[in-house]
């Protein structure tokens, strides 16, 4: 099979819009968890979110009108508009925006979303009942399907390779990742743009989220502390929003025009829990497997991994299954691993999580340093025997870096980067 | 009456995103303004929101200009 490497990086995040300016606020230490003002919460048991800060754009705000105009803006929900703009940040840093001909047959796309436009249905949806349908826009349902991100990436750079989807609930991002490189090493491309994005936040995602008792709402007067993974407070997971978009490319073709190398996209492993709705399975068996094929794709062991994303959403049972499956799976390695959840800083980005996060992983190897897991003031006290980064990053040897997604449904995946030699 | 004819074309340049100088009365909205068959449908939408008017697909469908827009809506508005 063809190596893959990472040759291009883009993010919108609760902390800012930019790969450089998300990753300086996220070494910080910075939250992007506010009070929601944006509508109403005043019924609603949480009251907080790790939104999207807008803006003119500058101080690393999001100003949707540098990414898309604003007249195809008015035509799809958010999350096209978080996917459009850490594309064009990842295609622009890979310096692949004006591929050939050729090269662009070459050329794929595969964006995920794991909810997709919820709030341009919630909207029509109102619409329709109250005007009836000949008020329902034709751009209703090309602006809510989740593949139209990956539609219209390909659409604005002429990229004509595979054009996919995926829908993976909160593996999402991590799954669109390993499902691109795999096109890739099969050489049904050479470069694929890969990642997940999403836009859920508003009434109704809240609602189903909170009914589904998954959520955090014990921390209304201090927002920033609300997501805390490990952690004998926590309370539920903080619902995030935003896109991490990676440009993925066979090794050789990446050499030989001189592109910058993120790192190596070494082993991918998926798994199903087939156990529960939203529930892991309590022996953690479907993320130990996912890693497990994940290893066996790289042909590494755990000692090669120097630091652990954790999929570590701050929810009472599932943050303690992951660290069981981990410790299980990484033996005698586990005394040497760093493991962190930077969703203690922004939150839970659903279906963008673990794309989002392999790209912080990605830094992580860059800049040899692994991101904190902020408010992690009391351990639990099942997780004990693997560095957690408390509150403050830390810089160490990482040369590899494992990144955990989970999903409802049960489903799970597993990444694996290496600095490419 | 030319009030309508202003209605009309406040509502081409917001919808399809053109600039005012280019919504002229012989302006077809596929050929000289860049919409789709999606924005046209759109477009049609948002004239009858504007006039409370209801255009019959059938008559839609021959509203291909900015002056067609007009004609149609000084007919039928009372």
């Amino acid at each position: 099979m063809r190596r893959v490497v990472i040759t291009g990086l883009g993010l919108v995040t609760p902390l800012a819009c930019g790969v450089e300016e998300t990753w300086s606020r996220l070494l910080d230490g910075q939250s992007g968890i506010r009070p929601i003002t944006s509508f109403d919460v005043s019924d609603l048991s949480t009251k907080y979110a790790a939104n999207v800060p807008r803006g003119d754009g500058s101080d690393g705000t999001f100003n949707p009108d540098q990414w898309m105009e604003p007249k195809e803006q008015r035509k799809v929900d958010d999350f096209i508009v978080y996917a459009m703009a850490a594309s064009v940040q990842a295609i622009k840093d890979a310096g692949w925006e004006s591929p050939s001909a050729e090269e662009a047959l070459r050329t794929g796309v595969l964006i995920g979303s794991g909810i997709g436009g919820l709030n341009g249905i919630y909207d029509a949806s109102i619409l329709l009942a109250e005007k009836g349908p000949r008020r329902i826009s034709p751009f209703f349902i090309p602006g809510r399907l989740i593949n139209l991100a990956s539609g219209q990436v390909s659409i604005r750079y002429g990229f004509k390779g595979p054009n996919h989807s995926v829908v993976t609930a909160c593996s999402t991002g991590a799954h669109a990742i390993g499902d691109a490189a795999r096109l890739i090493a099969l050489d049904d491309a050479d470069v694929m743009v890969a990642g997940g994005t999403e836009a859920a936040l508003g009434r109704l995602g809240i609602a189903g989220f909170a009914a589904a008792r998954a959520l955090s709402s014990g921390f209304t007067d201090e927002p920033h502390k609300a997501s805390r993974p490990w952690d004998r407070d926590r309370d539920g997971f903080v619902m995030g929003e935003g896109a991490g978009i990676v440009v993925l490319e066979e090794y050789e073709h990446a050499k030989a025009r001189g592109a910058t190398i993120y790192g190596e996209v070494k082993g991918y492993g998926l798994s199903g829990d087939a156990y529960h709705i939203t529930s892991p399975s309590e022996d953690g068996d479907g993320g130990y497997r996912a890693m497990q094929a994940a290893f066996k794709r790289a042909g590494m062991q755990p000692s090669d991994i120097d630091y652990v994303n954790a999929h570590g959403t701050s929810t009472p049972a599932g943050d303690e299954i992951e660290f069981g499956a981990v410790k299980r799976m990484f033996g005698n390695a586990a005394a040497s691993v760093s493991m962190s959840s930077t969703k203690s800083s922004i939150g839970h980005l659903l279906g963008a999580a673990g794309s989002v996060e392999a790209i912080f992983c990605a830094l992580a190897m860059r800049d040899q340093v692994a991101p904190a897991t902020l408010n992690l003031d009391n351990p639990s006290d099942n997780v004990s025997g693997i560095d957690l980064v408390p509150h403050t990053p830390k810089r160490r040897e990482i040369r590899a870096v494992l990144s955990n997604s989970f999903g409802f449904g049960g489903t799970n995946a597993s990444l694996i980067l290496a600095q490419a030699d | 009456m030319s009030d309508i004819a202003e209605r009309v074309k406040k509502i081409v340049v917001e919808h399809l995103g053109v600039e005012e100088e280019k919504v002229v009365e012989t302006a077809s909205f596929i050929d000289d303004l860049g919409a789709d068959s999606l924005d046209q449908v759109e477009l049609v939408m948002a004239f009858e929101e504007e006039f409370g008017v209801e255009i019959p697909d059938s008559a839609a469908e021959k509203i291909l200009t900015v002056k067609d827009a007009i004609d149609f809506i000084k007919e039928n508005v009372a």
